[in-house]
């Protein structure tokens, strides 16, 4: 008996392994920096480079930190959830432009519509560095007191929005 | 013929070369650079280092490693920069922690296991041969097949 017990159990473990590696999402990389203070920029704006905006001048808000380029594609797929998320005005949407040349950038906002308050630019890079970025489109969810309450890889989908983004962002907004 | 080699040469060729080369006036802090770009994981094409990877992202932390050398960074203060911003996945080789003890541990646990149930089966199959009355059954019939052999030999040469 034990001769057929003990592959058996030692066959469950190997398949409780493997569905569990089925399930990781290996290009979801936890942040550090969840639940710490947004790290420091001082960025010109895209549309008035001679502005600059940092972290700083969003406290006692609740904020979107959205990483996107004209030259990522699976940011055109998520751009017109971004657009509709901004038509709700729920929430303010900061959109990091990213390795981008900024002609592009706006080229790209004209023609898809722009639902970012405001847009800063990160041409070289450096500002991503700091935010751990590693693949965009990347989203932040920032609290009112600066810090890091949620990070999100990839296009974010309407479903992320419904079921992820809305409901922290309510929750966020009752915090003082 | 020649333009087939010419293309295995080719494909030989692309190891040898590096990404990019940066070079550090101070020998010591190029060494720390190459050894940290090996070191370091590319987040985008996960299985290169920086160092390895023609990506964006590997190219400007590779400019990140430079700079803070030149700064007179540590490697210790450059490891930590990374794993501040990307975690411990930014690093080939995982620190030993609570969480990677796992992945640490469990190599030496199976070796240890795979071991130990060699040896009780080469401990229970020796039992069995030197308990069991049939055992010297086998080693008689090892001599008649020697013996089988020798006479058919024999036959071949008759």
């Amino acid at each position: 008996m034990l001769k057929y017990i003990i592959p058996l159990i030692l066959f469950i473990i190997l398949a409780v392994f493997l569905a569990l590696g089925l399930s990781l999402k290996p290009g979801e990389i936890p942040s550090p920096l969840l639940n710490k203070p947004a790290p420091q920029f001082s960025a010109p704006k895209l549309n008035a480079p001679e502005e600059k905006l940092t972290p700083a001048d969003l406290k006692g808000k609740v904020w979107l930190f959205n990483i996107w380029a004209s030259w990522c594609v699976s940011c055109r797929a998520e751009h017109p959830i971004l657009n509709q998320l901004a038509r709700q005005q729920a929430v303010v949407i900061v959109g990091l432009n990213y390795k981008d040349e900024p002609i592009n950038a706006k080229k790209w906002l004209d023609t898809l519509g722009n639902p970012y308050n405001v847009s800063i630019m990160d041409q070289d890079g450096r500002i991503g560095i700091d935010w751990g970025v590693y693949g965009v489109p990347e989203t932040f969810v920032m609290d009112k007191t600066g810090l890091i309450r949620y990070k999100h890889t990839g296009p974010v989908t309407a479903e992320d929005v419904q079921q992820i983004f809305l409901p922290l962002i309510a929750k966020l907004q009752t915090e003082s | 013929m020649k333009h087939l080699l010419f293309v295995f040469l080719l494909m030989l060729s692309c190891s040898i070369y590096a990404v990019d080369s940066r070079q550090l006036s101070d020998p010591k802090q190029q060494e720390s650079y190459e050894t940290l770009t090996s070191e370091l994981r590319c987040l985008v094409c996960q299985n290169q280092t920086i160092g390895d990877s023609n990506a964006e992202l590997a190219a400007d932390l590779r400019r990140q490693v430079y700079e803070m050398l030149e700064q007179g960074k540590s490697k210790e203060e450059i490891v930590r920069f990374m794993t501040d911003r990307y975690g411990d996945f930014v690093l080939y080789k995982p620190p030993f922690k609570g969480k990677t003890s796992v992945l640490w541990i469990a190599p030496v646990v199976f070796l240890l296991v795979g071991l130990i149930t060699v040896f009780f089966v080469i401990r229970r199959k020796k039992a069995v041969a030197s308990l069991h009355p049939d055992a010297g059954a086998l080693q008689r019939d090892v001599e008649k097949q020697k013996k089988i052999r020798s006479l058919l030999e024999k036959g071949d040469r008759s």
